[in-house]
Formats: structure tokens, sequence, C-alpha cells
């Protein structure tokens, strides 16, 4: 079994149990918010997302300057997956933000509202890291300007992160301080729980994903080995690591 | 069912759609992952059945007498 798939099954069960003991935290423990009521439920998997999506961008950046200072394509490969996971992690972030946007403010979406411009702003940033990718025939160099992108781009997420909020004029709520925030424990042991719930999602989602590409990349490895270079078949441009 | 009954939060109002969405939104984003990595997988199983197939015939081909269901096994 390849390094990626070691452990999978546990934290696979682990993953599974902690985010069903959030749902039932969600929905039989945490009560009703004073202000929202009913609506403020979608808070236990926004904001979790939300902020998955941020670090796992952040990992990706860490993950590529692994690249940069050795050169190995394996860190080149983990950082790629990372970000590739946490852009599905923004978008459902994005989604179910809009949701709430739609159920509280009665908009699916307030472009004055920084919170969610910036966020989105790098969600789009990250967007591009694919086709930019993509752009770049030469895997080595692809390699090389996806990773210095990586970092660059994972750089901005906490400047990003701190210029919003040190912003005055919001309206999106600011639940989430340094100083513990204005949650009651009821509802703070429920995000908390989420939030675990989530990140072990992320976590889980990025060994699966590591280990099928390992795999497949194994595949091809063994092919060249026991047929020959010409009997690898011709994959054509891709903007994965190859 | 009582339990599920006594839950506070059941969407039995207009929020509850806005609710349900969310969560719906997740889990199919899960599923429709899940379905992409079984997708890969059964291409990288079939990847290899045909490298098998391959290997076999090259060897075959280089040594005609060789027990090949030996050799496969």
């Amino acid at each position: 079994m390849s390094t990626y798939g070691r452990g999978l099954r546990g934290l696979s069960l682990a993953t599974i149990a902690t985010i069903s003991l959030a749902l039932a935290l969600v929905f039989f423990y945490a009560p009703l918010d004073a202000d929202q009521g009913f609506i403020q439920k979608i808070f236990y998997i926004h904001v979790p997302l939300a902020i998955v999506s941020l670090c796992g961008f952040i990992f990706g950046g860490v993950l590529a300057v692994g690249h940069l200072r050795t050169d190995d394509r394996r860190w080149d490969m983990r950082s790629y997956v990372a970000i590739h996971m946490a852009l599905i992690f923004g978008v459902g972030a994005l989604i179910t933000g809009s949701i709430w946007a739609k159920a509280s403010w009665g908009h699916w979406w307030v472009w004055n509202e920084p919170t969610l411009v910036s966020f989105l702003i790098v969600v789009l940033l990250f967007a591009t890291y694919q086709p930019l990718r993509f752009a770049i025939e030469d895997p080595m160099l692809q390699a090389r300007y996806a990773s210095v992108f990586a970092v660059v781009a994972g750089a901005f997420v906490p400047l990003n992160f701190i210029a919003v909020r040190l912003a005055q004029q919001y309206v999106h709520p600011r639940v989430l301080t340094l100083t513990g925030g204005n949650l009651p424990g009821s509802m703070r042991l429920t995000f908390l729980i989420s939030l675990l719930g989530i990140t072990l999602l992320y976590v889980t989602l990025w060994k699966y994903e590591m280990a099928a590409k390992n795999a497949r990349m194994q595949v091809r490895r063994l092919r060249r080995t026991l047929l020959g270079d010409d009997a690898a078949p011709a994959y054509g441009r891709s903007a994965a690591p190859s | 069912m009582s339990l599920v009954l006594a839950a506070p939060a059941l969407p039995l109002h207009s929020a509850g759609k806005y609710v349900a969405g969310a969560y719906i939104v997740f889990v199919a984003l899960i599923l429709i992952y899940v379905a992409i990595m079984a997708r890969r997988l059964n291409r990288t199983e079939r990847d290899l059945a045909e490298l098998r197939r391959e290997v076999e015939a090259t060897q075959a081909h280089e040594d005609p007498d060789r027990d090949l269901t030996g050799a496969a096994r």
C-alpha cells in the first residue's frame, strides 16, 4: 500500500463518525439562534467549509515551497491536490453562503459586503490555477510556475483575510474572534465539532486523491519499465502533474 | 422516531428549505466527488488489466514455449 493509502480506512471512519456527530449536534443539541432562528443552522456547514478552504489554499502554498526547495515533483502533486480540494470546498462555501444570504438578507449575493467579495476573489484567483497549469506543456516548467503561483496566491489568503477584518463597514456577522467570539457554549461546541469534521473530510479526500494519483502514476511507470517508453500511451496535455 | 420528532430544529417552517438546500449542496458535492473517484478507479483497474495482457503477450512472443498460465498466477 502506498504512503497515502496508509491509515485511510481509520481516517475515513473517523471522518464519518465526526460528521455524523456534528449533524446530530446541529439538529438535536444546538439551540435556535435568537436573531436568525432556524436559518442559522447553515452556519455550521458554511463557516467550516470556508475556513477549511482558505487553510487548504495556504496548505497548497506551503507544499509548493517544498517543491521549489527540493525540485521533487511529488511536492507539486501534493500542492496540486491540496489546491484542487480547497477549491471544491470553496465552491461549497460560496453556494451555502449564497443560500444563507438569500434566506437572511433576501439576496443571493451582496456586492458591497467585503467578506463575501474577498472570498469570491480568493476562489476566482485559485480557479485560474488549473488553466495556468494547462497552458504550460513542459511538465517541469508547469510544476515550477504552478508552485510559484501557489506560494504567492497562498500568501495572499491571510493578507486578504486580515484586510477584510480591519474593514469597518460590513453587514456580515462576526461571531468568531481571537477572544472566543460571542457564541454560547453549546453553539461553540457544535461549531468546533463541525469544523473538525470538515477538516477530517478535507484530509481524507486529499489522501484518497493522492493515493489514486499515485496508483495511476505507478501503472504508467510500470508500463514504461516492462514494455518500454514507446508503449506508454500519449495522454496529451494535462493540468494535473504527470 | 420520537427522537426525530423531538428535534428542536426540524425544517417545519419557511427557513427549512434553505437549510435543507445548503446541506443537500454539501452532500451532493461529496457524492459527485466520490462518483468521479470511482470512475478514475475503474480506469486505473482497466489500465492495469490492459498492462497485464500486454506483458503476457510480449512474454509469449519472446518465449512461445513458456507456461503463461503459471506466469500469470
